[in-house]
C-alpha cells in the first residue's frame, strides 16, 4: 500500500486520515516499537518514525526531550530500520520524519534504499527544501519513496507551488508559525494555508503542530487530509500504553466526526 | 575596493560556495531569509546605507581600528608581528562590526525585535549595544555553561537593556544557544530579526556578515602597506564559525602570495578526542543552515566542541572557510588550550596587550608559524578581541589569585 492508498482509504470513508508521531528508539528500542504498533491499531492510518536527532531546531521541549533520552540510550541510525520494518510487517504504514544531516552522513541513495527495503514508504523532511534537495530526488525517485516536503503560514504562492510539485504522498502543512509541541487550540493560520495549498494541488495536505486531542482533530479534520499528532503522542508514551491507546482511539474518533467537506 | 563591492568569491545566487552554504532551514524560515537576502542586495547598493553604517563604524565603533607591530612578542615568533587592534573597537572585539550592519538592515527591514546568540558573550554584547543606540529590543540566548564561565558579560548585556536567556538543552554551549535562537526565529519571525554573530547559517549570513567585516582586512592591507611597505607572508586568524578570519582574509585573497592561516581550536589535543577543529577533523554536514564540515559522529550526530576559549567551543564553521580549505587558498591548523594560554601571557607580558582567548588562538599559530619564516618574514595577525572577560578563566589557569603568575 502507498501513501496514496492510505489518504485515498481515508477519502472514501469521508474523513481525514491520522498520522501519529513517535521517536525511534523512545523510550527504548523495543517500547518505540511496541507502541507505534499500539497506535496503528488503536487507529492510525499512518505513522510517522522519528530519527532522533542532536539538534532538533524544529521541535519543542517535548520531543527535544524523547530525542535526548534515545541518544543517550545509544540509538543508532541503523536501529531505525529495523522500527520501521516493525511496523510494516505488522500490517501499519510508515513513513520517517528526520532531520536531514543523518541522512547525508549515512548516504542519501543509501538511507533511501534501507529504508524502501525496511517497508517505509518515504521521508518528511522538516529541514530540507526542494531547493537543496537534488540528491533526495533522484534517491527517492530511484527506490520508490514519497517526499512530503513542508509548506509554513509564511510561504509564498510560489514556493507553495514550487514545493507541491516536489511533493509526492502528502504535503506537510505546518499550522503555526513555530516548533512541535501540544497547544490548546487550532491555529487560525492553518485553514487558510490549506486553502492556498489547494489552489496549487491536488495533494492530500497533512496539518500538524500542536494537535492534541479529538475535539481538535475534528475541527482540522473539517478542512485538511489528514491530522498529524507527534508531541502528544510522547507525552502519552510516559503514561503508558493505555495511554497511548486512548488517545490514538480519541484522535480515530475526531477525525471521522467532522464535517465531511474533505 | 568598497567593502560592499561585489567581489569574484561571492556564493551564487542560492548561497553556495562550490559545494558548500545554501539554506538546509525549515520552509518556514526562508521567507525571513529571503527578505533579508533582498534587503541586504539593496542596502549593499544604497549610498545612504553604506554612509550610515560607515559613519557609526567611525563615530560609534572607534575604526579605523589600528595596526599595531608588536617587537618584543616577534622575538618569540622568529618574524615580524604586526597585531591588527579589533580588541580596540568599542565593545571589545570585532563583532561590532557585523552588528551594526545587521541592526541598520533591521530597522530598514522595519522589524523591531532582534535575537541573538552568543559564546563568550562578545556577540551578545556587541548586539545589545547596538540594540540599545537604534533602540531595538533584544533578546540573547547563551548556553548555561556560558553564561557562568562569562558571568561578566551577562551583566554587562543585561546593563545595556537585553534579555539574556540561558539556555539549558544540550551542550548548554554554543551550538545550543543557536537552536534556541532559531526556534525563537520561527515562532515570531515576522517581527524579529535574527542577529546571527557568525559568518555560518543560511544564505545570506555568510555573505553579509563577511562584508561587514571585510573592513578588518581592508584596514589592514593599507596599514601593512604603509608601515611595512609589503604585503605579509602570512594573515592569521582564529576560526571558531569563523567571521573575524573571513573579514580579514577578503583583504588579501587576492594577493596570492600571501597565505591565509586559521587558527582553530586544539582543546586538549586532537588525539584527545577533546577539541573544536571542525575544519581539521570535522566531515562534511549540514548544521545551522548550512552545509559545511561540521564535528559530527558516523551516524550524523553533532559532537560536542571543546575549548578553554567560549567562543570558539563551536562544532560547525562558515561555509566560506570549507570552501577556501577545499581550493587550497586558505589553510588551517588547531592548537591546544595550553598552547593558546601560553600565546596569552606572552602577549601580556611583552606587549601590554591582554587578548581574548580567542585570539590568543591566533597569537599562538603565530608562534608556531613564524621560525619558518624568519627574521624578513612578516605576520599581520588578527587581535579580534580584548582579555577582560577571560579574567576568570586566567585566574583558575595560572593561580593568580593565589600569587601566581602566568
Amino acid at each position: 500500500m502507498s501513501l496514496a492508498d492510505v489518504f485515498a482509504t481515508a477519502r472514501a470513508e469521508s474523513r481525514a486520515a491520522l498520522i501519529g508521531y513517535l521517536p525511534a528508539g523512545y523510550p527504548t528500542i523495543s517500547g518505540s516499537q511496541h507502541h507505534l504498533r499500539s497506535m496503528v491499531e488503536a487507529g492510525c492510518d499512518l505513522v510517522e518514525v522519528g530519527l532522533p536527532f542532536s539538534d532538533p531546531v524544529m521541535d519543542g521541549p517535548t520531543i527535544q526531550a524523547a530525542a535526548e533520552q534515545a541518544l543517550s540510550a545509544g540509538f543508532r541510525v541503523r536501529d531505525l530500520f529495523d522500527v520501521v520494518s516493525s511496523v510494516s510487517e505488522a500490517g501499519g504504514r510508515a513513513v520517517v520524519m528526520t532531520y536531514w544531516n543523518p541522512v547525508l552522513r549515512y548516504g542519501v541513495d543509501a538511507f533511501a534504499r534501507d529504508l524502501a527495503s525496511a517497508g517505509g514508504l518515504g521521508i518528511i523532511t522538516p529541514d530540507l527544501v526542494p531547493d537543496e534537495a537534488d540528491d533526495w530526488m533522484a534517491a527517492s525517485a530511484a527506490h520508490g519513496l514519497d517526499r512530503t516536503f513542508l509548506v509554513a503560514p509564511s510561504s509564498t504562492e510560489e514556493r507553495i507551488a514550487m514545493t507541491a510539485k516536489a511533493s509526492s504522498g502528502f504535503l506537510y502543512a505546518t499550522a503555526v508559525m513555530g516548533v512541535t509541541g501540544a497547544r490548546d487550540v487550532v491555529s487560525s493560520a492553518a485553514p487558510a494555508l490549506v486553502a492556498r495549498v489547494r489552489e496549487h494541488t491536488s495533494l492530500p495536505v497533512g496539518v500538524g503542530l500542536g494537535v492534541r486531542s479529538g475535539a481538535q482533530a475534528a475541527e482540522i479534520a473539517g478542512f485538511a487530509d489528514g491530522v498529524i499528532v507527534g508531541s502528544a503522542f510522547v507525552s502519552a508514551v510516559a503514561e503508558g500504553e493505555g495511554a497511548v491507546r486512548a488517545l490514538a482511539a480519541d484522535l480515530a474518533e475526531g477525525v471521522r466526526s467532522a464535517a465531511a467537506t474533505v | 575596493m568598497g567593502q560592499f563591492t561585489p567581489t569574484p568569491h561571492d556564493p551564487d545566487a542560492r548561497g553556495h560556495f562550490g559545494p558548500w552554504g545554501g539554506r538546509f532551514v525549515p520552509e518556514a524560515l526562508i521567507a525571513a531569509v529571503d527578505e533579508l537576502a533582498a534587503e541586504y542586495d539593496k542596502a549593499r547598493l544604497d549610498p545612504d546605507f553604506v554612509a550610515e553604517f560607515q559613519r557609526l563604524l567611525r563615530d560609534f565603533a572607534g575604526r579605523p581600528s589600528l595596526l599595531t607591530e608588536a617587537a618584543k612578542f616577534a622575538e618569540h615568533a622568529g618574524t615580524r608581528v604586526f597585531l591588527k587592534r579589533e580588541d580596540l573597537n568599542h565593545t571589545g572585539s570585532h563583532k561590532i562590526n557585523n552588528v551594526l550592519g545587521q541592526a541598520l538592515l533591521t530597522k530598514r527591514m522595519g522589524k523591531k525585535r532582534v535575537i541573538a546568540e552568543t559564546g563568550a558573550g562578545q556577540h551578545g554584547v556587541a548586539t545589545a549595544t547596538a540594540c540599545a543606540l537604534l533602540g531595538l529590543d533584544c533578546v540573547v540566548y547563551m548556553g548555561e555553561v556560558d553564561t557562568e564561565r562569562q558571568a561578566l558579560n551577562v551583566a554587562r548585556m543585561r546593563l545595556l537593556g537585553a534579555e539574556v536567556i540561558p539556555v539549558k538543552s544540550g551542550s548548554r554551549t554554543l551550538k545550543d544557544a543557536i537552536n534556541e535562537a532559531l526556534r525563537d526565529w520561527v515562532t515570531n519571525v515576522d517581527e524579529t530579526h535574527y542577529l546571527l554573530g557568525t559568518a555560518a547559517g543560511p544564505h545570506p549570513f555568510p555573505l553579509l556578515v563577511r562584508d561587514f567585516h571585510r573592513v578588518i582586512g581592508i584596514e589592514a592591507r593599507e596599514q601593512v602597506l604603509e608601515k611595512a611597505g609589503r604585503l605579509p607572508d602570512a594573515v592569521v586568524a582564529c576560526v571558531g564559525g569563523g567571521s573575524n578570519a573571513i573579514g580579514i582574509f577578503h583583504g588579501f585573497i587576492d594577493d596570492a602570495d600571501v597565505r591565509l592561516i586559521g587558527i582553530e581550536p586544539g582543546g586538549s589535543g586532537l588525539d584527545s578526542g577533546s577539541h573544536g577543529a571542525t575544519l581539521t577533523a570535522g566531515t562534511p554536514g549540514s548544521l545551522h543552515g548550512a552545509m559545511s564540515y561540521v564535528m559530527q559522529d558516523e551516524d550524523g550526530q553533532i559532537t560536542e566542541a571543546h575549548s578553554i576559549s567560549a567562543g570558539l567551543d563551536y562544532p560547525g564553521v562558515g561555509p566560506e572557510h570549507s570552501h577556501l580549505k577545499d581550493i587550497g587558498r586558505a589553510e588551517y591548523f588547531p592548537v591546544t588550550d595550553a598552547e593558546a594560554m601560553e600565546a596569552f601571557a606572552l602577549l601580556s607580558r611583552t606587549e601590554g596587550i591582554i587578548p581574548a582567548i580567542e585570539s590568543s588562538h591566533a597569537l599562538a599559530g603565530a608562534l608556531k608559524l613564524g621560525p619558518s619564516l624568519g627574521e624578513d618574514g612578516l605576520l599581520v595577525v588578527n587581535l579580534s578581541g580584548r582579555g577582560d572577560k577571560d579574567m576568570d578563566t586566567a585566574v583558575e589557569y595560572f593561580g593568580l589569585a593565589d600569587g601566581g603568575r602566568a
